[in-house]
C-alpha cells in the first residue's frame, strides 16, 4: 500500500501548489537555520577521539597558588600547561602507561631538493608516546622510540602533506631534512589525521592549525627550540635558556594514557602526592592543587565550543520549531479541505489506520522534499556563516555527506510529528459524514 | 440479509435528546429490492448510515448477513464494509483527482486484492456499467449520469451483498435517472439485495417493496405482514404520497 498512498501523496500535493509549497519552504527553511548551526555545533563539540577519549588524560598542577592575583572567581582553575621542571618531573615517574610532553615550535627547514626553497613550518616537539597514545595513523615507517627520546635522536615525522610538498609524496623514510641548520633523519610519515577539534592542543587554533613536523621532544630542547604559543611566569626567570628551563614558567602541555579506572586513581594519587612533595621541597607555599581531566572533560574545561554556537543552535532549532509549528497549521488546512474523500473512503472500507498512513505518506514526503530544500539553504548558510566567522572556526562549516542525511532524518521526523495532529484530526472523520451532508 | 430489530439512534447534546431512529424493526430478505421512503429528517439517512456500519446504533440490535455488528471494533466495521456492502451516493462522491479506473479500484485496494485481480474486477465492471472506453477520465469530464454509472460500478466492483443507494437519481434529469435506475434493476435481477432511499414514489414503485419511515419509525407500503412493526400500517393510510 506504500507506494499506493506514495502515488495519492503526490497527487494530493499537486491539488493544492500555494499550500504545498508554503509547507515545504516551513519545512525547508526551519531546517536549514537549524542543520547549519547543527553542523557547526557537531563539528565543534565532537569528540576527536572516541576510541580513546575516555583513557587520554591531561594532568594539571598548580604552578601559581592562590596569590597568583587571579580574580575570585577564578581562584579555582588551573593552568593548562606545565613547567619545564613539572614536565620532566612527569616523565621520569613513568606513573602512566603512556606519556607525553609537548610544546609547539615554529622550525625552518632546507629541503635537500635544491628545487625548493627553505621554508617555516608549525612543528611539535614531543614524545614517542604522542603517536601510539593517540592512534596516529603512518603511511611510510614509524614512530621514534622511548630509547631515540631518551637519546635525544635527531629524528623527524613528516606529515602527508610536507611530505607531498618536499618528496612528491614518494616514501621519504631514511632521508635527509636540514631542521634549523642541521641534518635530520625522516623516521615516519603520517597518513591523512586531522583530529578536529585538535584536542591535543586547544588554543589560539583549536580547528584550523595543523603541525607539519614532529620531533623528539629531548632533542628540541637541546636545540633551545622555543615554544610558538604562550608563556606565562610567575616571579622572576633566570638568564637564558637554563633561567627559562628551570623558571617557574608554564609552556609544556602533558597528556597521559590511562587504560582502567585503577590506572586513573593511581595517577591521581601520584599528581596528589607530586604536588605535596614540591609544598614540602618549598617550591609551592600552598596545599596541592591538582586535576586529571579526559579529552571530554577537557574539551568542556576549555569551552571549546564558543559560546556563540552555542546560543545560536539553540536559536536555530527555536526557529525549526516555529516553523514546524507552521507547517502544523498549513497541513491542517491541507488536511481538513480533503476529508470529504477521507469520508468516502471510509465508506468504502478504509479503517482509521489506513487513513492515518496515507496522511502520514503524504506528511513524509512534504518532509523528504522540505528536507533536500533544507540542505540547499544549509549549504548557502554555511557558506555565510564562512564569511562570519572567525577564519579558525570556517573550518566547522564542512558540510558533509552524513550531514545531508541527518537534515533529511531531521526533516522527516519533524514533518511526521507536525502531521500527527492534522493526520488525527483526518482520522476523526465520520464515515457517515458525506451522507449527511447531502 | 438485514435485520433490525428494536433499533434506536439518539443524538445527544448537553441540553437536548433527539430520537433520529426509534425502536425501527426491519427485515431485508436476500435478494430484495427494498425502496425506503419518507419526509426529510424523517431518519431516512440515519437509517441507512446504520445499515451501511457508517454510524453506531445506540440501542437495539442490527444482524447483517448473520453478523450482529454491535460491539464490531472500527477495523472490523470497515471489513465488513468494504466486503458486504456497495454504497451509492446521491452526489456520487467520485474523488476528484482520481480517475474512473483508480475511483472504482479504491474498496479493491483496502481489501487487498492483487493487481491483476483488480484490473480484472474493474474492466469486467466498466463493461457492465458501459464505460469501458471512459477509465482514464477524470469525473469531472464526465456527465451526472456517467458519474453515477462510475460511483454503481464502484459499488458494484467488491461484488457486495448489499447494494445500498441515497437518492441515486436525486441529482439526475429524466433521462439520465431512467438509465441509471435501469442499471439498478438489471443488478437486482442478478440477484443483488437493494435497499434504496429515494424521494421519488414513481422510483420507489419499481422497487419489490416500499418501506415508509416517519419520525424515525417504520411504516410500510406493500410489506409482508410478518416484517411490519405492527400496528403502525393502518396509520400509512394517511400520509401522504409524495412524502417530502
Amino acid at each position: 500500500m506504500f507506494g499506493y498512498y506514495f502515488n495519492l501523496a503526490l497527487r494530493s500535493l499537486r491539488r493544492n501548489i500555494i499550500l504545498t509549497v508554503l509547507m515545504i519552504a516551513a519545512i525547508g527553511i526551519g531546517i536549514g537555520a537549524s542543520m547549519t548551526m547543527l553542523t557547526v555545533f557537531r563539528a565543534a563539540s565532537g569528540d576527536p577521539i572516541p576510541q580513546k577519549s575516555a583513557q587520554l588524560f591531561v594532568p594539571q598542577i598548580d604552578n601559581f597558588g592562590p596569590q597568583s592575583g587571579m580574580p575570585a572567581q577564578y581562584a579555582d582553575l588551573l593552568t593548562p600547561d606545565l613547567t619545564y621542571i613539572d614536565a620532566i618531573g612527569f616523565l621520569r615517574s613513568q606513573a602512566a602507561t603512556r606519556q607525553a610532553a609537548m610544546y609547539p615550535t615554529l622550525l625552518a627547514i632546507t629541503p635537500t631538493d635544491p628545487a625548493h626553497s627553505p621554508m617555516q613550518v608549525d612543528a611539535r616537539a614531543t614524545s614517542g608516546d604522542f603517536f601510539p597514545m593517540f592512534d596516529v595513523p603512518f603511511k611510510f615507517g614509524g614512530p621514534w622510540t622511548r630509547t631515540e627520546d631518551d637519546g635525544h635522536a635527531s629524528v623527524v615525522v613528516l606529515t602527508r602533506k610536507l611530505n607531498n610538498l618536499l618528496f612528491g609524496g614518494s616514501n621519504s623514510v631514511g632521508q635527509q631534512l636540514t631542521v634549523g641548520g642541521k641534518p635530520y633523519r625522516i623516521i615516519g610519515v603520517l597518513d591523512e589525521w586531522h583530529p578536529a577539534p585538535r584536542f591535543y592542543d586547544v588554543g589560539a587554533q583549536t580547528f584550523s592549525g595543523e603541525d607539519q613536523l614532529f620531533l623528539p621532544f629531548t632533542r628540541a630542547i637541546d636545540e633551545q627550540m622555543s615554544t610558538s604559543s604562550s608563556f606565562n611566569c610567575s616571579g622572576a626567570t633566570g638568564p637564558g635558556w637554563e633561567g627559562m628551563l628551570h623558571s617557574n614558567c608554564i609552556w609544556i602541555r602533558f597528556w597521559v594514557e590511562l587504560s582502567t579506572a585503577r590506572d586513573v586513581a593511581s595517577y591521581n594519587t601520584f599528581l596528589h602526592n607530586y604536588a605535596a612533595e614540591q609544598q614540602q621541597t618549598g617550591r609551592f607555599h600552598w596545599p596541592p592543587h591538582v586535576a586529571l581531566r579526559n579529552v571530554t572533560q577537557w574539551l568542556s574545561y576549555n569551552h571549546v565550543v564558543p559560546a556563540a554556537v552555542d546560543t545560536l543552535t539553540s536559536v536555530s532549532f527555536a526557529l525549526l520549531l516555529v516553523c514546524v509549528v507552521n507547517a502544523i497549521g498549513l497541513m491542517l488546512a491541507k488536511f481538513m479541505a480533503g476529508t470529504g474523500a477521507v469520508s468516502v473512503r471510509r465508506a468504502l472500507g478504509a479503517t482509521r489506520e489506513a487513513v492515518f498512513a496515507q496522511f502520514m505518506v503524504e506528511a513524509g514526503v512534504v518532509g523528504l522534499v522540505g528536507g533536500l530544500v533544507g540542505v540547499g539553504l544549509t549549504k548557502l548558510g554555511l557558506v555565510s556563516c564562512r564569511a562570519v566567522l572567525d577564519e579558525d572556526l570556517s573550518v566547522l562549516t564542512r558540510f558533509h555527506g552524513s550531514d545531508v542525511l541527518i537534515a533529511l532524518a531531521v526533516a522527516l521526523v519533524a514533518t511526521l510529528l507536525a502531521g500527527l495532529y492534522p493526520t488525527w484530526r483526518a482520522m476523526q472523520v465520520q464515515p457517515a459524514s458525506q451522507l449527511k451532508a447531502q | 440479509m438485514l435485520k433490525m430489530t428494536g433499533l434506536s439512534k439518539v443524538y445527544r447534546t448537553e441540553v437536548v435528546e433527539t430520537y433520529a431512529l426509534r425502536e425501527l424493526t426491519l427485515e431485508v430478505q436476500e435478494g430484495e429490492f427494498v425502496a425506503v421512503m419518507g419526509p426529510s429528517g424523517s431518519g431516512k439517512t440515519t437509517f441507512l448510515t446504520i445499515a451501511g456500519l457508517l454510524e453506531e446504533l445506540s440501542a437495539g440490535e442490527y444482524w447483517l448477513d448473520g453478523v450482529d455488528t454491535r460491539g464490531l471494533t472500527d477495523r472490523q466495521r470497515s471489513r465488513l464494509r468494504n466486503e458486504k456492502i456497495g454504497f451509492v451516493f446521491q452526489s456520487f462522491n467520485l474523488i476528484s483527482d482520481l480517475t474512473v479506473h483508480e475511483n472504482i479500484d479504491v474498496p479493491l485496494r483496502y481489501r487487498g486484492l492483487p493487481a491483476s485481480e483488480r484490473r480484472r474486477r474493474i474492466d469486467a465492471v466498466l463493461e457492465r456499467v458501459g464505460l469501458t472506453s471512459r477509465a482514464r477520465h477524470y469525473a469531472s469530464e464526465m456527465s451526472g449520469g456517467q458519474q453515477q454509472r462510475v460511483a454503481i460500478a464502484r459499488a458494484l466492483v467488491g461484488e457486495p451483498r448489499l447494494l445500498l443507494a441515497d437518492e441515486p437519481t436525486g441529482n439526475l434529469d429524466t433521462q439520465m435517472a431512467r438509465g441509471v435506475m435501469e442499471l439498478l434493476e438489471d443488478i437486482h435481477l442478478r440477484g443483488a439485495t437493494i435497499v434504496m432511499v429515494t424521494h421519488d414514489p414513481a422510483l420507489a414503485a419499481r422497487a419489490q417493496r416500499q418501506v415508509y419511515i416517519s419520525d424515525g419509525q417504520i411504516m410500510a407500503l406493500g410489506m409482508p405482514p410478518h416484517l411490519v412493526d405492527g400496528g403502525h400500517a393502518s396509520q400509512l393510510a394517511t400520509q401522504p404520497s409524495e412524502p417530502v
